[in-house]
């Protein structure tokens, strides 16, 4: 792996500097996001300050199962990625898109700004960041744009976390989104063992940031330890998935009967699509105000995986869990390229973890490249 | 003023704790009065408004010959009947006795089992008359009545989703319970509806509202023994508010006869 960036574009902060980043941050009006222990997790919510984070806390993540562990040392990126993913402050669970109000005219939109805040992303992980790049590229690229996500995307500050350990379902080696974050930062963070934080600046409004803190030109030395830590991290992957002929691979492979045997596990109860940080299925809800004055449209988390979500006239496209896992599978890894130009999985291994069942697609993978049989 | 639609509520074998939902809505409940007439309401007034009714609430399950008469005629006088609640949707607890001996039951029970008339059943509503719309719930949620009233009034399809509980969870960003902490919960398997409620408050779900419209129980209960749940504990889970309902009352049979099947490696069931 290269040394992240530019020499004069990597510098070297302590952890009180950081401190006074997020503090800056903070003055500048910004809502801070990021990793923070909740409810037996590690989360994405509102950071006050740099004691938010879950320091000296470490996840342990297999299939179907995640557990939080105290760490020997007081690290404040020592973990992994957590149940939620950024989509959840972007392609928010529940929007609404618009409301109307019934006039002698007829039909009147009311007019509402647009959702505005300043939010400032803090210790995000970059499988977390490519997959926004993902999401950016169906809901902001398209003929169709989002207005509600493009409102919440919108002037975002990403300060993003390299992670220099690798999680029990990770594999974002395999699908070449980490463990360095390469895009979409302002500013990408890789702690040492000894606090010192080694900072790639990655935007102009980035390298204004770190101005008002304390901070130094990273060292070769200081860069030789970040790349060795990262190096580590990349060869110590939880899991891992060839993405090699995968389109190919799932095109041609319909009537694997892996595909029944995954089915008789499935629960299909739609966690790993809600788990995933790039799935985008919503579903349209009309309300309407008691006296049926006004009306408004809202936009809710669906998925591949409930049966009404591929329900036309007459009934359900996939009325089988075989079918809807089925169409998962394929769309993500396979189909997602024809569509968008890139695999639709960043490897952050949340549908491994998150799957109460713990199913694993990696493993899935694995026995449908065997011929026939399972 | 447009006629109001005449709303009449019934009671069948239940807790009354579905109707309550209707007086519960508080803020809400002056605009219902208004945009319905509330014809017959027992619980809630001494007007007895004689039928035809638009819509009909039912509450409740049958379990005496008596209720498998007076549905029909609830049946005859109602243009659209909705049952609401587990009772009225799967038999509710009281459909345990379907597993059990009912005389024998009633001679545990009652001093005088002789005065005792009853069926050897608790069945819900659509096992006797055509229902047109069933809301789940033990007790239904005040907000998902509202909503079926709303778009009753408004002439829209009501948005009660048939998912299961998982994705109301996941949308309020709860950790799951049997990730983080091997709990058992019947969320993947269960209706939507409640708002992942029990989650919320680090209990697993209980199954309020039924089965999902696509339940994979089997590898469920699996997956429960696997973490030491013994199989029991297991057909309990199951035999909640919604014994009855077929997924469930299956699953628990299968847990109760040890007809569980083994926990599937991936090899040799495909």
């Amino acid at each position: 792996m290269e040394p992240a960036g530019q020499r004069n574009d990597t510098i070297a902060l302590s952890r009180n500097a950081l401190a006074g980043l997020v503090n800056a941050i903070k003055l500048d009006g910004f809502a801070v996001f990021g990793p923070t222990v909740r409810d037996g997790a590690i989360v994405y919510d509102h950071l006050d300050s740099l004691e938010d984070l879950p320091i000296g806390v470490t996840d342990k993540l297999a299939p179907g199962h995640y557990r939080l562990a105290p760490r020997e040392d007081h690290a404040l990126f020592g973990h992994h990625v957590g149940p939620h993913s950024l989509r959840r402050e972007f392609l928010i669970p529940v929007a609404t898109l618009f409301r109307a109000r019934r006039t002698p005219q007829g039909f009147a939109q009311i007019e509402e700004p647009p959702p505005a805040r300043k939010l400032a992303l803090f210790g995000v992980r970059p499988c977390d960041l490519a997959a926004v790049a993902i999401q950016d590229r169906v809901l902001l690229n398209d003929a169709y744009r989002d207005t509600d996500y493009a409102a919440r995307r919108h002037g975002v500050l990403v300060i993003a976390a390299n992670c220099t350990q690798a999680g029990g379902t990770c594999f974002c080696a395999s699908m070449n989104t980490g463990p360095e974050a390469r895009a979409g930062f302002d500013l990408a963070l890789t702690e040492l063992d000894d606090d010192t934080i080694v900072c790639t600046i990655g935007s102009d409004v980035g390298r204004a940031l770190v101005q008002r803190v304390e901070h130094v030109p990273a060292s070769d030395q200081l860069l030789e330890r970040a790349r060795l830590l990262l190096n580590d991290a990349a060869t110590h992957m939880g899991r891992t998935m060839d993405p090699h002929g995968l389109r190919d691979l799932l095109a041609t492979t319909l009537e694997h009967p892996r595909w029944d045997d995954i089915a008789s596990r499935c629960l299909g109860c739609a966690n790993c699509t809600l788990s995933c940080p790039t799935c985008f299925c919503t579903s349209m809800e009309d309300m309407t105000s008691l006296d049926g004055t006004e009306a408004s449209r809202l936009r809710r988390w669906d998925s591949c995986f409930t049966v009404a979500f591929s329900y036309v006239h007459g009934g359900a496209v996939r009325p089988s869990l075989k079918a809807r896992y089925r169409q998962w599978l394929t769309h993500k890894l396979g189909s997602w390229h024809d569509q968008f130009g890139s695999s639709g999985c960043v490897g952050c291994g949340r549908c491994i973890t998150w799957c109460p069942v713990g199913i694993d697609l990696t493993e899935e993978i694995t026995a449908l490249r065997q011929p026939g049989g399972s | 003023m447009p006629k109001r639609p005449r709303v009449a509520v019934w009671k069948f074998a239940s807790c009354d704790g579905c109707q309550l939902s209707l007086l519960d809505c508080e803020d809400e409940l002056l605009a219902v009065a208004e945009a319905v007439e509330i014809a017959y309401f027992p619980e809630a007034s001494r007007a007895f408004g004689k039928g035809p009714y638009d819509v009909s609430l039912v509450e409740g399950s049958i379990t005496t010959p008596h209720d498998a008469e007076r549905i029909r005629e609830v049946r005859r006088s109602s243009k659209v009947l909705v049952t609401i609640g587990a009772c009225a949707t799967s038999g509710g607890i009281q459909a345990l006795k379907n597993f059990r001996n009912v005389r024998e039951l009633i001679a545990t029970v009652y001093a005088r089992p002789e005065y005792i008339d009853t069926l050897t059943t608790s069945t819900p509503i659509r096992d006797h008359v055509p229902v047109d719309l069933e809301l789940r719930g033990c007790p239904i949620n005040k907000n998902q009545l509202l909503e079926l009233l709303n778009a009753t009034l408004n002439g829209r399809r009501p948005n009660l989703p048939s998912h299961a509980v998982c994705l109301e969870c996941k949308q309020r960003g709860i950790p799951c319970l049997m990730v983080t902490q091997a709990i058992p919960c019947l969320g993947p398997v269960t209706h939507a509806g409640c708002g992942a409620l029990c989650p919320a408050f680090a209990r697993g779900c209980f199954g309020c509202y039924g089965p999902s419209d696509a339940p994979n129980t089997v590898p469920l209960a699996q997956h429960f023994r696997s973490t030491g749940v013994d199989s029991g504990t297991v057909e309990r889970l199951f035999l909640g508010f919604n014994a009855n309902a077929e997924p469930f009352r299956t699953q628990a049979l299968r847990m109760s006869l040890g007809a569980e099947a083994k926990p599937s490696t991936s090899k040799g069931e495909s």
